[in-house]
């Protein structure tokens, strides 16, 4: 009998969300809990007593934390349908590339920092900023080789991880009026926002495009100065 | 031994404690290897940088005409091509592999900056970083508790991907010890680690390619002394510049 799978997450959280598109590409049934991170739950504050956050992926009862962690995990639990290539070496080139897109301590790309610092930002200091997250994307932009996914023909684990940048780019884009990648500038990676997020398995979970416009308006309310 | 005969390089410094795990790693699976010495920071050598040139850093694992980098891969890479030397590196359940590279992960993401900048911090700062570093300790304690299954190490029975990521420190602890005076590894406070990491340096394959404590003291001091030179540069310039984005920490 197959163990049951749950998902403690929050509706706004990339990196819950990359999990959620990750179990549906593999056809995983799971229970998805929605956390109150203002209150979080017995079962949060057990499952990873170490970080308190979302998303932990729980198991037949084992909890794994970090999405990072958990996405790995899900690909060897679910070794059908993989998205990490068979090869240990090209194995070792995608995650060895997903650290330029992730937080990772050396990684001098930083598209997470330069992309909250586009969005915390105004005037002068967020045209800098702009200016900043568009070089790091270029390094992403160099890295597509001309192939339609970062993987390849088709999707694969480092689409997944990196799949946080197209669908929150956008929705700042929006919320600001204004344009980070396109045509113009970053056509290779402008085709991959297209192309990753019209993937069934990835709009099926992706939240409603205005319930995070007035999430994100709502956080840079909370940020003005009062 | 490599079935075309080619030598397995590694691009590496004699200090870095990420070199350090890979060597054991490379130790413990009996794979003999070149190690390719880096004069970091002064100089970096065109094999450096055309092997690496996204991140420049070390180490590198040079196999079959392919550069691999960032330690925590380097090691999974070594697992699985050498997986019939030796005990494996991580363990076969994928539930106790997440925890592995969970831990893996804490350890250089929480733990090391402040450790790294024990050396870069003085006073109440310096002090603020080794509270940091023995609170990351205290977490590990526990953990250690909850993935030994009755054994030595992390991995159990035999050294595995933690034990690797959080052994590879043990020797710079000392190092920090003795520059901000303290006791990371106290045996009051966390008594399993304590025993770990002696038990840790014991194990033959590790004992060989430990640097030498020595010359790790140079190596701080040496950063100690840049660090200084270069705050009182910034202090001392009439106009303060923008932080520069591009120095790692």
């Amino acid at each position: 009998m197959a163990k049951e799978v749950k998902l403690l997450g929050f509706w706004a959280s990339a990196y819950v969300v990359r999990v959620q598109i990750a179990l549906n590409f593999k056809g995983i049934e799971y229970e998805y809990v929605e956390e109150d991170l203002k209150k979080k739950s017995e079962l949060l504050l057990q499952s990873n007593p170490v970080y308190r956050q979302v998303p932990v992926l729980v198991h037949g009862g084992k909890p794994i934390p970090e999405s990072m962690v958990i996405l790995e995990y899900i690909e060897e639990a679910w070794p059908e349908k993989p998205l990490l290539p068979q090869d240990p070496y090209q194995r070792a080139m995608a995650p060895t590339f997903k650290n330029k897109i992730y937080r990772s301590r050396s990684s001098p790309f930083q598209c997470l920092p330069s992309g909250v610092k586009y969005f915390t930002t105004k005037g002068e200091d967020q045209l800098k900023a702009k200016e900043e997250l568009v070089e790091n994307l270029r390094i992403l932009e160099g890295a597509l080789q001309g192939n339609k996914f970062f993987a390849g023909e088709t999707a694969g684990m480092v689409d997944i991880v990196a799949g946080w940048l197209p669908f929150w780019i956008r929705r700042m884009e929006g919320l600001f009026g204004d344009k980070v990648v396109e045509e113009d500038n970053l056509p290779h990676l402008n085709a991959w926002f297209q192309d990753y997020l019209s993937l069934p398995f990835v709009r099926e979970k992706l939240p409603p495009p205005d319930k995070v416009c007035a999430h994100l308006r709502g956080l840079l309310a909370s940020l003005e100065p009062n | 031994m490599e079935k075309g005969g080619e030598v397995i390089k590694l691009i590496g410094t004699h200090s870095s404690p990420f070199v350090l795990r890979v060597k054991i790693a490379l130790n413990l699976k009996n794979v003999p290897f070149e190690f390719l010495i880096e004069y970091l920071p002064y100089k970096k050598t065109q094999l450096l940088l055309d092997s690496n040139p996204v991140h420049k850093k070390v180490p590198v694992l040079l196999h079959d005409g392919r550069a691999i980098c960032e330690s925590l891969i380097i090691l999974e890479y070594i697992d699985e091509t050498w997986a019939s030397c030796g005990a494996p590196i991580l363990p076969s359940d994928p539930y106790d592999r997440a925890i592995a590279r969970f831990w893996a992960a804490y350890i250089d993401e929480k733990l090391f900056p402040p450790f790294r900048a024990i050396l870069t911090t003085e006073g109440e700062e310096q002090k603020a970083k080794v509270g940091e570093v023995v609170a990351a300790l205290e977490m590990l304690e526990e953990g250690f508790g909850k993935c030994n299954k009755g054994g030595k190490f992390f991995g159990g029975q035999t050294i595995g991907l933690v034990d690797l990521v959080l052994g590879s420190l043990v020797s710079w602890m000392s190092v920090m010890d003795g520059l901000a005076e303290t006791q990371l590894l106290d045996p009051n406070k966390i008594p399993m680690l304590a025993a770990w990491a002696e038990d840790f340096c014991e194990v033959p394959a590790v004992k060989e390619v430990l640097p030498e404590i020595a010359k790790l003291v140079e190596v701080g001091k040496g950063i100690q002394a840049r660090e200084r030179a270069a705050a009182a540069a910034a202090s001392s310039a009439s106009v303060t510049a923008i932080g520069d984005p591009t120095v790692s920490s």
